[in-house]
This record gives structure tokens, sequence and C-alpha cells, in this order.
């Protein structure tokens, strides 16, 4: 279905650098065979004490997800392993982007395929951001994907790159199999001159 | 632009492109594509929803690794909890259903998939490999382009054989001169990763090249690329030469009687021309490095064995400074003084960083002089069901018992923590995977990561030790 993919939000504030995807779902979690239901789990061992109690000064234990679909975190997020349960469970929490300063490669390419909108800024804009968000945690910005923009709580606007193919598919609605499924011929033809190989 | 010089990279890229899918990405068509039970359920089940086939069967193959037991218990191996049953049991139908050929527990070929692939003759040069996993890496070893994906793509290339890729940037890793005794190629790429960080190769494909490369067996390449990711790289790759024809003949998957001389023409071909150009370059001098230990919760948060933690004063900024705080308040470390002496709990010695015959040859270069230090719990857990045998046949396992560290099945183990095997919440392990994030191998758990020398040493003497006294 296609989607604007224009949002404004409340910003949980996670500052730190190389948050790994072992830290947004620990591994022990990944016996299960659905993508369903993560959310619950998300930064699990940062979140709730070893007796399953919530910690009071985590910040996804003070954000409502009815408010808050953008998380600000430090610099390579989602580095590590390649699972691809990071982004459902961040997604299933209620989360829609992640600004960073950047990103692993392959946390980007699963998060866009999931819904979740990475967003990297360069230092300063991430710089004012973070301390416009100290000045007033309930601040919210917009997240505009077709303009490729951030609107910061005090109105000014940062653009951001996004990888024009995942843009295609996100605004469309289009799913990457389907595209993929449309060079059955080409790979038909490949597979031909392969030989023996 | 076609005759103009290229990297390994460039080659095995262009090889395998299917078409341009516009919007600056390629149909890249996958040669193999590894499957293990962890990754691939969701992916089954899109296929299924979808009443889809797996096209290629015959260029896939599964096993299974992460969360499998590794310690039999009156003999039998016991999977940890239902829903891990579960999961395996998934695994298995599904292969069965579109014809897969399945590794599972107890089987033969099973192992870790990246000990499996290159030991079955599976991974060869100039190939492209996948799988829902990040340690995909390791068999660039070969001069393969093998990479890590997530669950959405394994439903692609299993319905497809193709995946929408970009291009990567380069990135020339050289090693002069020769590693000294007692260095690994582990302490090579943990010394490069603590030079560029964890995020240092992000974009780029590494290659890995020089003098001390060219000197590594299989084994040592593996390990060496297995880590690319730890950096941030998308792969790491090593022109395939003497040493990699010599460990793939007769392997039972590997090209055979005119196919063989075919390959090896077309293998030769592959190394990176004169003159390519690579978007980076670092030189790292191998003769100059000491054993490596990791100090924090990344894999960059590395030092010589014998040199000093960084302060977070010293941070080159704000970010860095933190980070430093962070992981020697979680590590439970001090900056200015180096890891020799810290006492340790536990010792790994396993996963697809070093859970290879050679791997365990130089553990036992020290098992079989030293004890077990007490008070230290030990295990050692080959990397397949193949590498367990081979180990068996030279005596192996009687030096690792003999000295009282713990003989396991093959599996990931204590490197993911997933089957039970982990370790408590505050102890303090040596091991040779390859990650050292907070909890990776057990909640509160606190990891340094080192070769097999050096996580053998630690277990003989209980603590942060230095292999090169005890060889």
């Amino acid at each position: 279905m296609p989607s604007t993919f224009q949002f404004r939000s409340q910003v949980a504030v996670l500052m730190r650098d190389s948050i790994d995807t072992d830290q947004i779902i620990p591994a022990r979690f990944l016996t299960t065979t659905t993508k369903a239901g993560l959310g619950k789990l998300v930064f699990n061992d940062w979140r709730y004490e070893s007796d399953g109690t919530p910690k009071g000064d985590f910040v996804l234990n003070q954000a409502d997800p009815e408010t808050t679909r953008v998380l600000l975190a430090g610099e390579d997020f989602g580095c590590g392993s390649s699972r691809e349960h990071a982004p459902w469970a961040l997604a299933d929490w209620g989360l829609r982007a992640i600004i960073a300063r950047s990103f692993a490669d392959i946390f980007r390419n699963n998060a866009l395929k999931n819904g979740l909108l990475p967003i990297a800024l360069p230092a300063e804009a991430h710089a004012t951001l973070a301390k416009d968000l100290e000045r007033d945690p309930e601040g919210e910005v917009i997240i505009s994907l077709q303009n490729q923009e951030v609107t910061l709580p005090d109105g000014s606007k940062i653009g951001f790159d996004v990888d024009p193919f995942a843009k295609h598919l996100l605004l469309n609605g289009h799913d990457e199999l389907d595209f993929l499924r449309t060079f059955t011929e080409a790979t038909e033809a490949y597979e031909g001159s392969l030989g023996s190989r | 632009m076609s005759d103009s010089p290229k990297t390994l990279y460039e080659k095995v890229y262009a090889d395998h492109v299917v078409a341009d899918a516009g919007y600056d990405r390629d149909v890249l068509y996958v040669d193999l594509h590894l499957v293990h039970e962890v990754t691939s359920p969701q992916a089954f089940s899109v296929l299924a929803e979808r009443g889809l086939k797996v096209r290629r069967p015959d260029r896939t193959v599964a096993t299974m690794d992460h969360s499998i037991p590794t310690k039999r218990t009156d003999g039998k191996l016991q999977v940890l909890d239902s829903a891990a049953q579960a999961q395996l049991q998934a695994l298995s139908e599904s292969c069965a259903k579109h014809g897969i050929p399945l590794h599972a527990m107890g089987d033969e070929a099973q192992g870790v998939v990246h000990v499996i692939g290159p030991e079955l003759g599976l991974t060869q040069p100039g190939m492209t490999i996948v799988c829902g996993d990040s340690h995909t890496s390791t068999h660039g070893a070969f001069g393969a382009l093998a990479f890590g994906i997530g669950t959405s793509q394994v439903g692609h290339v299993l319905a497809t054989q193709t995946l929408l890729e970009s291009r990567a940037k380069t990135f020339s890793v050289t090693f002069e001169g020769k590693a000294p005794e007692g260095v690994s190629a582990k302490d090579l790429v943990l010394a490069f990763i603590a030079k560029v960080g964890a995020n240092g190769g992000q974009g780029c494909v590494l290659e890995f090249r020089g003098e001390a490369i060219r000197a590594l067996s299989m084994e040592g390449r593996m390990t060496l690329c297995n880590m690319s990711i730890e950096a941030g790289a998308r792969a790491g790759m090593v022109a395939p030469d003497e040493t990699t024809f010599a460990y793939l003949e007769g392997r039972a998957h590997a090209p055979k009687g005119d196919d063989w001389g075919k390959a090896l023409e077309r293998w030769k071909a592959l190394a990176t021309d004169e003159g390519a150009t690579f978007d980076r370059e670092v030189t790292i001098d191998a003769s100059a490095l000491s054993p490596r230990v990791t100090w924090g919760t990344n894999p960059g948060m590395g030092v010589g064995i014998d040199e000093p933690l960084p302060s977070p004063a010293d941070a080159r900024d704000d970010a860095e400074k933190r980070a430093r705080e962070r992981a020697l308040e979680y590590m439970k470390l001090e900056a200015g003084k180096p890891l020799l002496g810290t006492d340790v709990d536990v010792v790994f010695i396993g996963s697809c960083t070093n859970a290879r015959i050679e791997d365990l040859r130089e553990a036992a270069r020290i098992f079989g002089k030293h004890k077990v230090a007490d008070g230290t719990r030990v295990l050692v857990v080959p990397g397949s069901r193949q590498v367990k045998h081979a180990a068996e046949a030279e005596g192996l396992h009687d030096i690792f018992t003999a000295a009282g560290a713990e003989w396991r099945d093959p599996g990931c183990s204590m490197c993911i923590a997933m089957n039970g095997d982990k370790i408590e919440p505050g102890q303090l392990a040596v091991s040779t995977s390859n990650r050292n994030f907070e909890g990776r191998q057990g909640p509160g758990g606190r990891t340094i990561l080192a070769s097999p020398l050096t996580a053998a040493a630690a277990a003989v003497r209980g603590k942060v030790a230095d292999p090169r006294e005890l060889l």
C-alpha cells in the first residue's frame, strides 16, 4: 500500500555509540519462528533487571509508543549480528525511524525492509537535535521521507540521504521480492551461461 | 573500462551481475546459499505464504549450529528447550519440503555453517556466497565474495537465487613482514580492527594482502576474513593461491577431473590486477605485533597483551571518551594497566572464528605442557563433526581432557550463548570467538577476545597470560 511516510513524533534518546544488535535483541530470544511480539523484548538486558522488573531509568520504559516513534542514538547503530529480529523488535515496539550519526550496513538494509527508516545525520545537525531534546525532552520532530527531511523541534529543517530504491519501495508500497521476481528471465539466461559451474 | 585493471572484488562482483536493476542496484546471482536454523524460519514462511518454491535447492545447503547442544548427558545431546526444538524441527521440515540438503544434529557433515562450507569444498574461489549470518565473510578467505544477509534477503535468495546489491567501496589491508612466533591470524585481525575501529570498514569490501597473509594457512585466512564484519566491512577477501588450491583439491564438492583444471584456470585469474586501485588502503607491520586482547565491549577496543589499557582522558572526542568509560565500567577494568594477570573465570575455545583443526592444534601446544588452573572452567568446542573426528584421530581430545578442559560436540556454543552454554553474570571469559559485546556470552558476562594460544594460556594460568612464555 502506498504511504506518505510522513509523521510527527517525540524522540527517545539513547545516546550511545556502537549499539549492537545483541543489545537490541539478545541471542537467547532468537529461537522464535515468527516475527511477531518481539517489541516486549527490545533492549531486554538494558531495559529489565534480571528478575524481569523494568528499569525505571531506561528510556523505552519512560517513553510512550503512542507518541514516540523515533529513537535517537550515536554512531554505528545496529553493528554486529545480521539478525533481522533487531528491526522487527524495534518496529514492533512502535518505532518507525532511528536517527543516528551512522548505521551498520546490514542493519540499515534490514531496517528499510521493515518500514523502519534509518536516518543518518551529519555531526552538527545530530548535535543540534540532541541539544534541542535536552532542553525539551517532549519536543517533537516531523519526519518526511518524500522530502528527505527532518523538521526539528525549533522548526528548522535538516535534509537526509536515503537509498533511492528503498525510498521508491516504501513510498509506493512495493515489495522487493516481487520486484526481484520480474528478473526471472534474465536469471535463467545467466544460469544458462554458467556451464558446469 | 573493461580493460582497466580490476580488484579481486570487482572481478567477482562483475561476474555475477544478472541485470542492472536501476536505482543504483544490480541483480546479483548467488552461487551458494548457506542456511541455518535461526535466521531462516520466517523466510520459509514467506515462501509458503506466496506459494513459492526454492529456485535452486542444489545451490542451497543447510546445517544446525546456533542453538544445538554441545554437551552429552548419558551419551545423548539434549536440546535446551521446546522453542529451540521447534525451530530445529521447522528447519528439518522446510528442507524436506524443498529438497534442500540438511546436515542435522548428529550428521557426519554437521557443524558450524562457516566451518562446514569450506571443509566440504562447497566454498570455492570466485563464488558469491550468502547466509543469514554476519560471519559469512569467513568464506572470503577463498577469494569468494561472501556476506551476511537478513532474513528478508534469505527469502529473496531462496525464491530467486538472486539479490539486489549495490557496489561496495574497496579497501586494501596489507600486512607486511612476517608475524612473530605466538602471533596468529586472530592477532592480525584484532590489530587491524583496533587500528580502524569497529566501524572503520563500513561500506567497504576488504582485501587482505601482503607477505603475512600469503604465509597464512586457509584456517588462518578464514579467521581473518571471519572478523571483517567486526570492522563493519561488508566482506573480506584473500586472493586464491597455491595454499587455497591445495586445501580444496579432493574435497567432497570441489571440482573433479577436467573440471578441476578448468576451475584452476578461472581461479588463477581472480587476483587483483597490477595497477588496480582501491578506495582506501592501510598497511600494518605484522612483524611488530604481539598477541592481542580486547578490553572493551566492541572488537575495536583492543591492545597488545603487554600494553596498558587506553585512558578515557586520551580519547579523540567526547563520544569515544564516554564509550571507553562505559566499557571499562562494564568490564570492571582499569585504564593505564595491562590486562596481564587479570583473573579469568572461563575460557572458550570454539566458534566460526577459531574452531578448526589448526586452532585446536595451537591450543594443544599449551595444554600438552600445562594443566588447567584450579577454578577455571574451560570448554573446547570443535567447529564441526569432521574437525572433532580429526582432532580425536590426532589425540588432541586426550590432551584437552587430561589437562582439565571439557571436550564438546560441535556447535556455536558459548560464542552466542543460545544453547545453554554461557557464562554467569560478572564472570570474565577469554574467548576465541568474535564478539565481546555486553552479555554476548551470557547476560552480565564479560568477554576478552583472543587467539587460541592466548586463550589456552589464560586457561592454564587462570589469568590473562602471554602465550609466548608457555610455548
